[in-house]
């Protein structure tokens, strides 16, 4: 009984930030919430037994990527005024869209037939994590390095400010 | 475990939805970023609980969920950098009003 109700809590707070993110019309204040909706997936990855996952969506979800998007909301904020209507004419099509997609997906997951067993979870699972990504996984680990260092370049390129000359010449 | 694998995808679902609703609705390129970020956070969800529930003995959905986080820390950091130098230039973060291609 008491995993369902903080099972409902924690959808309750997760699903409630989401719908909090998309719909709030202060792009700052929908940040907020993302970290909120952010939170509750970690709880989510605590309930699953996995606290590893856990501490990392709390270190680079909450601490890099949200920080980093309020950083952006503040440097470009000034032309979202509040008046400034936050969705687009589609959003309609939007709702109905994503409420089918939900559909589709819910009869589905409640259709499938998966292959639940129980097993506990392994003594040692960061241990045997990075044995597995050093072995089995060791090629997607090495692209995922090159994929970061290729993305680090590409974000200094792209955002940097052009020096003057290339600038008073466009 | 007393609660089952479902109300885990159908959570995972709901997240994606939400996130999708997002993506396709908002104006702001970054509210359209965050509802990515939904979208992502929905599928690792995934991912560890078929981990949990499937095959706890081998570590491969986790691993599968850092490389979605590794996927998605490099996807906002180019993202954002670009929303900013369109920003620069075009003095818009509205992605109606970025219509390079189409003039």
């Amino acid at each position: 009984m008491v995993p369902v109700l903080v099972f409902a809590a924690i959808s309750l707070v997760t699903l409630g930030g989401a719908i909090a993110v998309v719909t709030n019309k202060n792009i700052l204040h929908s940040a907020y919430f993302l970290v909120l909706a952010f939170v509750g997936v970690a709880s989510v990855y605590v309930l699953l037994e996995a606290p590893f996952i856990a501490v990392i969506q709390v270190l680079i979800y909450i601490g890099a990527i949200a920080i980093l998007i309020i950083f952006a909301i503040m440097l470009t904020r000034r032309l979202m005024s509040k008046d400034m209507e936050e969705r687009n004419q589609q959003w309609i099509w939007a709702a109905l869209g994503a409420l089918l997609l939900f559909g589709v997906l819910g009869w589905l997951v409640y259709n499938a037939n998966w292959p639940v067993i129980e097993a506990a979870v392994p003594k040692e699972p960061i241990t045997l994590m990075g044995e597995e990504l050093l072995s089995t996984y060791v090629v997607p680990f090495e692209i995922a390095s090159v994929l970061l260092l290729a993305a680090l370049v590409g974000s200094i390129l792209i955002g940097r400010e052009k020096d003057q000359e290339s600038r008073s010449a466009e | 475990m007393s609660i089952p694998l479902s109300w885990f995808l159908v959570l995972a679902a709901a997240l994606f939805s939400i996130g999708l609703y997002g993506v396709l609705s908002r104006r702001n390129a970054i509210g359209i970023l965050m509802g990515i970020e939904l979208m992502l956070n929905a599928v690792n969800i995934n991912l560890v609980a078929f981990w949990r529930y499937i095959d706890p003995v081998k570590m491969t959905g986790q691993i599968f969920a850092l490389f979605v986080f590794t996927v998605a820390a490099a996807e906002v950091a180019v993202g954002l950098a670009l929303v900013i130098a369109i920003y620069r230039n075009r003095d818009t973060v509205v992605v109606e009003e970025i219509d390079l291609l189409k003039e």
